[in-house]
């Protein structure tokens, strides 16, 4: 069945998000996982859409698209400041605390 | 759809041929595609840095295109006199949404084929100029990158099938020019007129969005009901809006919607600003973007979408059309701002945009042959004029650009560039027997002869000022005595490079690669003759500047016009039972110059549904020859666009053709030869003799100063847009959401402020004090174990708290199957 493996791609890029969430040191990176963790949540939206025959799906998905490249806008400008006062974007940098 | 096209065209008179190729054009777009994923991905690791892949993909698509273009012509050739020439459609699925499938393909036809030849060649000769232009460039293979994706970008938007492949191709290539004007991005002038070509051509593009919405929700009932296509395919566009369904209100609100996206795309009045400072970018890419290929893509869209625009902006209904007024404003202003550019790309910059007002205003007034053709010619001999100013600042004056400091008296340095220029610049002029004459004069006399004998005299007017400033260039360039560079001055490298920020172009080579052949430029000292990699481009380019004309060569009579015969839709009934079957005439050339009015409008529609919906057109496809058989044959005795088809549909319009006449031929070249040789002598006075009445007239005459001023600041257009529309609708609403900020929500907050300090000071005194501090006391002693027990939870680390996140997500995931099975 086709929605199948449109599920499963999903759940591939979700994976494949969520590692590069917790494993990846560059905050740019991490943007970009959690784009890929975006569109997977997309593409099962799509595939539910597509198995439903409605559209309701899809306009979901744009609304997901507009609203993520916002939060990309916001996210790249805050490492492009933390960039400027650390002069790095390594994330294990950021960490001030002390636990 | 393919089968159904392919099934009319078997039930017609004559079988059409067809080929290979032409079946399979939409592999043209994908092999630069290809070549642009490998090059990026791979590029750095060749030999040549990706810039084989790059002109091997181009030499592909050309080779593609050429096959194709034949097989067109072999499938004109197989059909009778008078029969419709189906395109070649194929088309597949891209996306579903809610039951509505949109396609993708190839609308193979006359047209199309054209461009897309035209863009493969220029594309390829681009590409091999600039191995030579950038040689040891630090961003050598992204720039063949965006050029190999520019050249995709644009051949998908040429064989487009429907309007969204078509918006898809226009923003690749609105991405591609961005990306390299702004090549040399380090020069701050150079990403300031990428960015500003960008929003510039964005402003447009916000119409082509809006037209494309307008006409589909318009035609898409129709089209799916007639032709079994969505509104957003061309052919069904087409179609329904000569079929006199269309209500006047949407197709002429499509139709200027449409418009304004050609307005930013092809550089006319009043968007045209972005173009002269999009000469920023290498030369190469202001040859075959801003001049031959890019620009005309709005041109492309006119033409393409023609019938939309014939009926929308009722093209011969009247002598003024905001299609032609365009036009006809773009030929002047432009051309008058090329006399006072001292850079030679910006006058060639100018002249384009001059010259794409001819087209447009061709089209505007039906001329839709000569303006397609002059598309044709004009990419030749404009790439040439370009790719020979590109050679004179590499090799003639030293990576500038300004004609009266760095140049002067290049003919006897560099002679192969200066007779490309040459040439390219008398077939610019439409002398008689070099292309620009065959296009550009059939354009003013169709206008004149379709009725607009104002944009006819505008026509002349451009003609004239074309040659004078065209000849002031060469002028400048080639005679006269060498000046600074010109001169072999040899530069100080300072005063180099303060040379190359004033102007912000080319000579930014010098900054970073003198490695490569920057040393080649200093070690000879002084102007040479490039070498062979831009001057065959050249010397191809410049034949082509003599020998495309004859194509379509309407003075010698109807035997030499096969632009006409291949390229020109015929404008006839398809799918057409009987023959009388055409309704009542529309309100075309009529005395009171009315479009459609209301009443036709209506008497066609009651007409024409019925019998249309009774028989859906592409099952009862019959023979057009049978339909126009009797009216003598061939596409002029159509009434396809004056009259409403009552079964049956039409594709293109009825154009009409002005017959040709020596006289006015003759007439047209006095034009152009006064304007040459009036701006010589202007030229010999000013700038070599330096006397005479012309020398310092604008200081000496106030009027003609300030006229000077005027042009020189580009009408204060750059001004209008930047410091009033800019300001005037930015700033207020800054300003007003700051006012708003400090007023409104400050004074809520402070408000909310006070009364919480209130509210606060009594439960200070009397909740917190007695009650909860003890309380509290005894939580914090917990809360400090708690506390050191968590601690390393509250790492600081992202990562973890991410880890975190999504390892809660998944319990409470679990949880949630649990309880639900």
């Amino acid at each position: 069945m086709l929605v199948n493996q449109f599920l499963i791609l999903g759940a591939v890029l979700f994976c494949i998000g969520v590692y590069g969430v917790i494993a990846r040191r560059n905050a740019v990176m991490v943007l970009m996982s959690i784009e890929l963790i975006l569109n997977s949540v997309n593409l099962n939206l799509l595939a539910f859409a597509l198995r439903n025959g409605s559209v309701d799906g899809h306009v979901f998905a744009l609304y997901i698209i507009t609203v993520a490249a916002a939060e990309v806008g916001v996210g790249l400008a805050l490492v492009l400041l933390v960039y400027r006062n650390r002069k790095s974007i390594g994330l294990e940098e950021l960490s001030e605390m002390k636990g | 759809m393919f089968a159904a096209s392919e099934a009319a065209a078997e039930t017609a008179a004559v079988a059409l041929k067809s080929g290979w190729f032409l079946e399979n054009a939409w592999i043209i777009p994908i092999i630069p595609a290809v070549a642009f994923a490998l090059i990026i991905f791979f590029g750095k690791k060749l030999p040549m840095k990706g810039s084989e892949l790059g002109v091997l993909s181009m030499v592909g698509s050309l080779v593609f295109a050429g096959g194709a273009a034949y097989q067109w012509i072999d499938r004109v050739n197989s059909a009778s006199e008078g029969q419709y020439i189906e395109p070649v459609i194929r088309t597949w699925t891209w996306w579903q949404s809610g039951g509505f499938d949109l396609t993708i393909g190839q609308h193979m036809d006359g047209l199309s084929l054209t461009v897309l030849v035209v863009v493969a060649f220029i594309s390829t000769l681009v590409q091999i100029y600039s191995l030579e232009y950038l040689r040891g460039d630090r961003r050598y293979t992204h720039f063949f990158a965006s050029l190999t994706l520019f050249s995709a970008g644009m051949m998908n938007m040429v064989i487009a099938d429907n309007m969204i492949q078509l918006i898809l191709g226009w923003e690749i290539m609105g991405l591609c020019s961005f990306m390299l004007i702004g090549h040399w991005w380090e020069d701050h002038a150079n990403s300031r007129a990428a960015l500003k070509a960008f929003f510039t051509t964005r402003t447009g593009d916000i119409g082509l969005l809006v037209g494309t919405s307008i006409l589909f929700f318009s035609a898409n009932s129709w089209t799916q009901e007639n032709l079994g296509v969505s509104g957003f395919s061309i052919r069904g566009l087409s179609a329904w809006a000569l079929s006199g369904s269309p209500s006047s209100v949407a197709i002429t609100a499509g139709a200027f919607a449409l418009f304004v996206a050609c307005i930013g795309k092809s550089g006319q009045f009043p968007l045209h600003t972005w173009l002269p400072d999009a000469m920023a970018g290498p030369t190469p890419v202001s040859s075959l973007l801003h001049s031959s290929t890019m620009v005309v893509a709005g041109v492309f869209l006119v033409a393409r979408l023609f019938p939309v625009f014939y009926e929308g902006m009722n093209i011969y209904g009247s002598s003024l059309n905001f299609v032609t007024l365009i036009g006809g404003i773009t030929i002047i202003i432009a051309a008058l701002l090329a006399f006072v550019q001292n850079d030679i790309k910006k006058v060639l910059a100018y002249s384009t945009v001059s010259q794409l007002g001819y087209m447009m205003m061709g089209l505007g007034a039906g001329a839709w042959l000569p303006a397609v053709f002059h598309i044709f010619t004009h990419a030749f001999f404009k790439a040439c004029l370009f790719l020979a100013a590109g050679s004179v600042s590499h090799s003639g004056s030293h990576h500038s650009f300004d004609m009266k400091k760095d140049m002067g008296g290049l003919r006897k340095f560099m002679p192969i560039t200066f007779v490309t220029w040459v040439i390219s610049t008398l077939a610019l002029c439409g002398v008689f027997p070099l292309s620009g004459f065959f296009s550009k004069d059939e354009i003013i006399d169709n206008v004149g002869y379709a009725g607009y004998d104002i944009f006819m005299i505008v026509g002349l007017v451009g003609a004239f000022m074309t040659a004078a400033y065209m000849t002031r260039a060469t002028y400048l360039t080639f005679f006269g005595e060498p000046r600074g560079a010109a001169a072999g001055e040899h530069h100080e490298e300072e005063g180099h490079d303060a040379h190359a920020a004033g102007h912000g172009h080319d000579a930014h080579h010098g900054h970073d690669d003198h490695d490569g052949h920057d040393n080649d430029a200093h070690a000879s000292h002084g102007p040479h003759e490039s070498n062979a990699f831009i001057t065959v481009p050249l010397i191809i380019l410049a034949t082509l500047a003599i020998g495309a004309g004859f194509l379509n060569a309407v003075p010698f009579g109807e035997k030499w016009e096969n632009m006409k015969k291949w390229v020109e839709p015929r404008a006839v009934v398809v799918g057409d039972v009987d023959h009388a079957a055409v309704g009542e005439v529309r309100g075309v050339r009529t005395d009171d110059t009315i479009p459609a009015t209301e009443e036709t409008i209506v008497a066609t529609e009651e007409g024409a549904s019925p019998e249309a919906k009774a028989a859906p057109l592409m099952a009862t496809a019959a023979p057009a020859e049978a339909a126009y058989g009797e009216e003598g044959h061939g596409s002029h005795s159509s009434d396809c666009g004056k009259k409403t088809p009552k079964a049956g549909v039409c594709y293109a319009p009825y154009v009409k053709h002005a017959p040709f006449k020596w006289s006015k031929a003759a007439l047209s070249m006095a034009i152009v030869f006064a304007g040459i040789i009036l701006s010589w002598l202007v030229s010999v006075q000013l700038y070599t003799r330096k006397r005479g009445f012309f020398v310092g007239l604008t200081k000496k005459n106030k009027l003609l100063a300030a006229g000077h001023a005027f042009l020189v600041n580009k009408y204060y257009l750059d001004h209008l847009y930047e410091k009033i529309i800019v300001r005037g609708i930015a700033h207020p609403i800054a300003k007003g959401a700051y006012w708003f900020n400090q007023n409104v929500l400050d004074g809520v907050v402070n408000g909310a402020g006070i009364g919480t300090k209130g509210v606060a000071r009594w439960v200070y005194r009397n909740v917190d004090q007695r009650v909860v501090d003890g309380a509290v006391n005894g939580s914090g002693v917990v809360a400090r174990g708690a506390g050191g027990a968590l601690r390393p939870v509250q790492s600081g680390k992202v990562n973890q708290y991410g880890a975190l996140l999504f390892a809660a997500a998944a319990v409470a995931g679990l949880v949630l199957i649990i309880i639900n099975t």
